[in-house]
């Protein structure tokens, strides 16, 4: 199994690094851009097969340490 | 009164903390991260640096080391512990201080001489920071921008846990005096109990004045001086 965590600042918080990749994609001439939010991206290859036990305990941990839950929203997916 | 300076891969300046408390005629050693006893320890400083490379975030691996669960230990039993820069971040990161430090607004890792208003002199940290003195130490730090949520931001005004503000010359808090887009200019703050406090400047390396600035040695006076009181007390 192979579970992917996607981590995005949350709405609150400044982005100043969003803010500059829109502002670099604007000079670029890329229009349209609304909003760009940097973050990361944790792929986790898991031993086993059970999605619903591992769903559980990545949830804790990327609510533990894997994201900080003052300043960052996070996504889990297993596949 | 002995300090205890922790050491992580990658920490720094924790040589200028032990030196700022030796000056002052107390004692200090370092403690490597991996052991798990503050032995004999009355106050603990965890100092700044990049430990353990600011992997997924500063100060979030940091936390995990033996020498941290023997720091919330000390934490919980009202021990003094200080977090200078990434030793703030650590702390925060631990639980035992409230909110989080982010990049600096204009992403520039920012290493000045800054001023700082001492919010409150009601804390181990400050009580001997005469009134109206501003502090001139320095920063140098990349993600220092301190951030909590509403709620959490009402509490520290409430409970007078805002320790140090950033500020002009003057003792203004000022937009442009603000180095990284803090909340409220917020540079220290300290728990509600009022014994762990964390602040991105940097007072170990202005405690002389060949340095610069001596205002640094102010805070470390002030821990002194609670632990003579409490000494004190105790007797």
């Amino acid at each position: 199994m192979k579970a992917k965590i996607i981590i995005t600042p949350k709405k609150a918080v400044l982005d100043p690094q969003g803010k500059t990749v829109q502002t670099a994609l604007e000079h670029m001439g890329y229009r349209g851009v609304k909003a760009v939010h940097v973050g990361k991206y944790l792929e986790i290859e898991l031993e086993g097969t059970d999605k619903e036990a591992a769903r559980q305990q990545l949830n804790e941990a990327a609510h533990k340490f894997l994201s900080n839950p003052v300043i960052e929203d996070y996504k889990l997916e297993i596949e | 009164m002995n300090f205890v300076v922790l050491q992580f891969p990658a920490s720094n300046c924790d040589q200028d903390a032990v030196h700022g408390v030796r000056i002052l005629g107390h004692s200090a050693r370092l403690l490597w991260h991996k052991e798990s006893s503050l032995g004999d320890a009355d106050a603990v400083i965890v100092p700044g640096g990049f430990s353990y490379g600011d992997y997924l975030r500063c100060g979030a691996i940091a936390r995990f080391s033996p020498v941290m669960q023997a720091v919330k230990q000390f934490a919980e039993n009202g021990g003094l512990v200080l977090g200078i820069c990434n030793g703030f971040q650590v702390l925060t990161e631990a639980g035992l201080l409230p909110g989080a430090l982010i990049r600096n607004r204009d992403l520039q890792f920012h290493c000045e001489h800054i001023y700082l208003k001492t919010a409150t002199n009601d804390s181990p940290f400050t009580s001997q920071i005469p009134s109206g003195k501003l502090l001139r130490v320095p920063i140098a730090h990349g993600e220092g921008c301190y951030f909590a949520d509403n709620e959490t931001l009402d509490r520290l005004v409430a409970h007078r846990q805002v320790l140090w503000q950033y500020c002009d010359a003057t003792g203004n808090l000022t937009d442009a005096s603000n180095p990284n887009g803090a909340l409220q200019n917020i540079a220290g703050i300290c728990n509600e109990r009022r014994n762990v406090a964390g602040l991105m400047p940097h007072p170990e390396r202005a405690c002389e004045p060949l340095l610069g600035s001596a205002d640094g040695r102010l805070v470390f006076e002030s821990m002194i001086h609670a632990w003579h009181s409490r000494l004190a007390k105790a007797a």
